[in-house]
């Protein structure tokens, strides 16, 4: 795979951040060689290999469903660049 | 009594003991930081009233301290999450963010009578292996102000060497508390995955992140780690460490341990001078009674893509949730939701973070997930089996912990994947989930620490410590200071 | 050409948990705006998920009431996305290894009885909600609902008609709310359906291209959708032009569907195994326990009053419609009552009080002991049929004692033989007229001197044995 313009384009849409034109040159580069790196893994077969996801055997923990009070809500929405003391505010997102 | 030269446990025990009080710690500290981290930049946020506060309400409990490490200063890292008091991330994404909960580590130091001074630099969001890429300026290495002290625990190697706080609370994601340890010639830990709560530290790599300390020596961390360690209810992936009391452990005796060397990763590429003392702290074991194998790991040139592509996959989805709209610091001028998500994290993010979200959307995305991070798992499991097969025949593997002592500022950034490389000795124990300690076991030419690491298997926490104790019972690096502990 | 619509459905079912999937909120509906979060509903850094037995639980039940196969080894994943009603910007589902699949629901329409195939069935967690408010021009985000237990069910593309959509969503809110997993209310929205619609020549074997329709907040809507979006579909095909993969919204308003922009559209989730969240692997032992106890389902029941009961089908479809209101029969039999009579009571008075009201089953005061009683003291002859419906009325909201409040309002039926004669004579001495009239052949002036009987009686007397005394004297 060769990284162009084109797919870090898609890929910083994808991630909500915008690339200034010279700066698009330079992470295209910089990835593409990173990517080309990356490539050496094609080297080792893993043919069967289980994908491991999770590291070692921990498994089924829970939770009992049991109800704790819930957080102030001032204290929620204090670090909020936006709020109107009941909600969080954004830009008309409702159609 | 000099109060910077001792361990946290000789002034825990001194503390207790009433030959000093904790306000007269803390102070100490305190000054300290006002004359050093000037120059260091080791601190983002001091928290010197909160600490003195903290030593007088600390000091009346004194005579039931059960902690050892009772009412001794400390500092923590700025990705962990501390109720009331700015956490960065050295981002400008999160601004002046102030949790409203304490992270679960806060929470168990603080039963154990801990006395925090403030908030640590790193590298933004723990990513970079210089602390160059905070957004609060570079942390300098106090052995060398024109050097980096090494990433992301940049702050904490740099407060603990130069003498600002008896040990600190850092995190590691691919060697970010080994690493500068290693440059900064303090001991650090990372703990197996599991085994020290993640709830309230905010996530890089959430399959690889694990908090350990970093502090003057082997004890001090075995203490700090009885501190730290054990199931959490709030972190579905932590469990109870299979290990008793650490400190308690420490007899230097390592006779029949086997301590195992790697011949992979002590070739091309390792510096000369580091490469003769990590293989003297062999000998020193061996003198002691341990025997040392050889013995091949087969799967180095695999570890550091396989570490990128699931820590960037991980990672561009950990920080979507910073967009402007919840927390933190939101674009001045935006046109609709859609522009208030760019324009905020365009110019929030840091040019490293950027990259490697990039890179993790990239590898997820659809088409190549299969090719990239499918495959990223594979090879995880074919790692976790290669180390598998080592611990057959060894207790713990001696390796370095980085190719080079500590780089000059300015020199890595430039050249992303060289920086990358870098991290090829550290990178595979977070894969494997193992525990990893990195300890000083030398100079260069140019006075610079060299770190030596230890990997364990899985709740090995015990072995490594107890050889890293043997190892500082009969060597003084550890105890070295720096001239930067005396920049006034 | 004759067209074939095919339809499939992707239902999202709240699960009745008291808490969050992944947090100790409480799931209550309502409350001011981000008042039932913390930090980890809210995406706060650092926090971290930690699943809900419970809602594993309510999963596996439901897999199995919808008769999948229970993954025994599952796992949680991460769907990436940016919306405000998301605060993490990812939300924790299951693509790779679904907690249910292939599984099946027989349904029954006018067209016969046909079996619907489920795909897969899997747990993930609600966004919030987001409400745009005009006066600022601002839209405001509340994180209540965030983290809610939410099941995905999904089918095959299996359907052919609106009615069978229609049929299965019945059916699937009957089997869940008997196993007690969801209330499935619709207007609160703890039932959501996303419809997937194509058309194809019939007897063709080839799928077309389908489009997916949102907000279809009622069954009326899904009906309307249904038929609105297959005919739109067919005539841009008779147009010559290309049916376009989308997701439409449908509007109430407007009754029609229309295509969402196409940013949102373009999707690629970027899922990958959750790696906050370890396995969940379950035992035979698990299963089996969870199988043993699984409640009789509405159709078990009905089989079960058709033969033990000898109810007819309509009786039986009626009782069954609400697990509460079967739970309240069951209770009536088990007390002496006849089970016939019960069902009357249930049909007749119990339905038309509830819906008299607006209230559901399950919110009744009214109790299976208090009118068991009120059934019993009829069968004893004690009250008649028209007086216990107005003690029926009477303490309908309030459950008071059957008997104690027969006595209080001297309601008790006369059985004294000697009295009802006694004052049968008297109306017809004092009612010379309709005497005539009843002699000379007007039914109609028979019940005029019942009802003054029951009238002299105060509505007490046994209607059947007032019938009898007047006909004897008439008669006579």
């Amino acid at each position: 795979m060769n990284i162009d313009t084109e797919m870090v384009d898609y890929i910083a849409e994808l991630s909500r951040l915008e690339l200034q034109t010279g700066e698009k040159q330079a992470m295209t580069a910089q990835l593409e060689q990173i990517i080309a790196y990356i490539n050496v893994l094609n080297k080792l077969d893993t043919t069967g290999v289980e994908p491991m996801s999770h590291v070692f055997p921990v498994k089924n923990v829970l939770r009992e469903d049991e109800v704790v009070p819930s957080q102030d809500r001032a204290q929620l929405l204090a670090g909020s660049p936006a709020e109107d003391k009941e909600a969080f505010l954004v830009p008309k997102a409702v159609e | 009594m000099v109060l910077r030269e001792l361990t946290a446990l000789e002034l825990g025990a001194a503390i207790k003991k009433g030959e000093v009080s904790i306000k007269e710690a803390a102070q100490a500290a305190l000054d300290a930081v006002a004359v050093q981290d000037q120059a260091l930049n080791a601190f983002i946020t001091v928290t010197g009233e909160r600490a003195l506060d903290r030593a007088e309400k600390l000091q009346a409990g004194v005579k039931d301290a059960q902690s050892p490490l009772y009412g001794v200063p400390m500092a923590i890292k700025d990705n962990i999450c501390t109720k009331g008091v700015k956490t960065s991330c050295a981002s400008k994404i999160l601004g002046d963010f102030a949790p409203p909960y304490d992270a679960a580590v806060v929470d168990r130091l603080a039963e154990a009578g801990a006395l925090s001074l403030g908030k640590l630099n790193m590298d933004e969001f723990a990513m970079g292996s210089t602390s160059e890429t905070s957004f609060y300026g570079p942390v300098k290495n106090p052995w060398d102000l024109d050097r980096v002290p090494g990433g992301s625990s940049g702050g904490a190697a740099a407060a603990v060497a130069a003498g600002m706080s008896w040990y600190a609370i850092g995190s590691d994601t691919g060697g970010s508390i080994r690493q500068p340890a290693s440059y900064c010639g303090v001991t650090g830990m990372k703990p197996t995955y599991g085994a020290v709560s993640r709830y309230g530290l905010i996530a890089y790599a959430s399959s690889l992140d694990q908090i350990g300390p970093l502090c003057r020596d082997a004890a001090d961390c075995a203490a700090i780690l009885d501190a730290l360690q054990g199931k959490d209810p709030k972190d579905g992936t932590s469990l109870d460490g299979q290990y008793g009391n650490l400190l308690s452990g420490l007899t230097g005796d390592v006779r029949g341990m086997k301590i195992g060397l790697p011949v992979d990763c002590y070739g091309d590429g390792l510096d000369g001078e580091v490469k003769t003392a990590v293989l003297a702290v062999a000998d020193v074991l061996k003198a002691r009674g341990a025997e040392v194998v050889e013995l091949s790991f087969p799967v180095m040139e695999y570890v550091v893509p396989t570490y990128y592509i699931i820590a960037a996959a991980e990672a561009s989805s950990n920080l979507s949730r910073f967009d402007g709209v919840k927390y933190g610091w939101r674009a001045q001028e935006y046109e609709g939701l859609a522009d208030l998500y760019r324009k905020t994290r365009t110019q929030g993010f840091g040019a490293e973070v950027k990259r490697r979200i990039l890179l993790g959307a990239f590898v997820l995305s659809s088409g190549y997930y299969d090719a990239y991070y499918k495959k990223a798992l594979q090879v995880k499991a074919v790692i976790k089996e290669a180390f598998d097969k080592a611990f057959q025949q060894c207790d713990l593997l001696l390796t370095p912990v980085a190719p080079a002592t500590a780089p000059r500022l300015g020199e890595s950034l430039s050249d992303p994947l060289k920086m990358y490389l870098s991290d090829v000795y550290t990178v595979s124990v977070n894969l494997a989930g193992l525990p990893g300690l990195s300890m000083p076991c030398g100079f260069d030419a140019k006075g610079l620490p060299i770190g030596a690491q230890l990997i364990g298997p899985h709740f090995g926490e015990g072995t490594l410590l107890n050889a890293a104790h043997a190892f500082q019972l009969d060597t003084d690096y550890h105890k070295r200071a720096p001239k930067g502990g005396d920049l006034a | 050409m004759t067209w074939e619509t095919v339809i499939g459905l992707e239902t999202h079912v709240e699960l009745a948990t008291k808490t969050k999937i992944f947090c100790s909120c409480t799931t209550q509906f309502g409350g001011d705006p981000n008042t039932h979060c913390c930090p980890v509903c809210t995406g706060m850094p650092g926090t971290l998920p930690v699943l809900n037995k419970k809602v594993l639980e309510f999963a596996v039940k439901a897999g199995l009431a919808l008769n999948c196969d229970i993954t025994r080894y599952s796992k949680f994943d991460r769907k990436n996305y940016f919306y405000p009603d998301l605060p993490k910007a990812y939300q924790i589902s299951q693509l790779y290894l679904p907690i249910a699949r292939n599984g099946a629901v027989s349904i029954h329409t006018d067209a016969g009885d046909k079996t619907i195939r489920i795909h897969e069935l899997h747990m993930e967690e609600d966004a919030g909600k987001l409400v745009h408010d005009p006066w600022i021009d601002q839209t405001r985000a509340d994180y209540n609902r965030c983290g809610v237990p939410l099941i995905e069910i999904v089918t095959e593309p299996d359907f052919r008609t609106a009615d069978e959509v229609i049929a299965y969503l019945e059916k699937l809110k009957e089997t869940l709310q008997y196993l007690g997993v969801s209330d499935c209310k619709m207007q609160e929205g703890s039932l959501r359906c996303d419809v997937n619609l194509s058309v194809r020549p019939v007897g063709a074997e080839e799928l077309g291209t389908r489009t997916e329709m949102k907000n279809l907040n009622s069954f009326k809507a899904i009906v309307r959708a249904i038929d609105y979006e297959a005919k739109r579909q067919i005539e841009l095909i008779g147009e010559g032009r290309r049916v376009v993969q989308e997701t439409r919204r449908w509007d109430e308003n407007k009754d029609a569907t229309y295509a969402m922009r196409s940013k949102e559209n373009a999707q690629d989730y970027r899922y990958f195994p959750e790696p906050d969240i370890p396995p969940i692997e379950l035992s035979q032992a698990y299963l089996d326990g969870l199988r043993s106890a699984q409640p009789e389902l509405a159709e078990e029941k009905r089989a079960r009053y058709r033969r033990g009961y000898g109810l007819p089908e309509y009786d039986c479809r009626m009782i069954t419609s609400d697990s509460a209101l079967a739970r309240f029969f069951e209770e009536l039999v088990e007390l002496g009552a006849p089970p016939k009579q019960g069902a009357n009571w249930i049909m007749g008075e119990v339905l038309g009080a509830l819906s008299a009201r607006a209230l559901e089953p399950r919110d009744m005061k009214l109790t299976a002991p208090t009118l068991a009683r009120l059934i019993a003291l009829v069968g004893e002859g004690k009250l008649n049929r028209n007086t216990a419906v107005k003690v029926f009325e009477a303490i309908f909201d309030t459950d008071v004692d059957v008997d104690a409040y027969v006595k209080e309002h001297g309601l008790e039926q006369v059985n004294d033989d000697g009295l009802v004669r006694e004052i049968c004579a008297r109306v017809l001495e004092a009612n010379p007229q309709s005497v005539a009239d009843y002699r000379g052949g007007k039914e109609k002036a028979f019940g005029f001197l019942v009802g003054q009987v029951m009238r002299e009686l105060k509505g007490r007397a046994n209607p059947q044995s007032v019938n009898a005394v007047l006909r004897e004297l008439l008669g006579g």
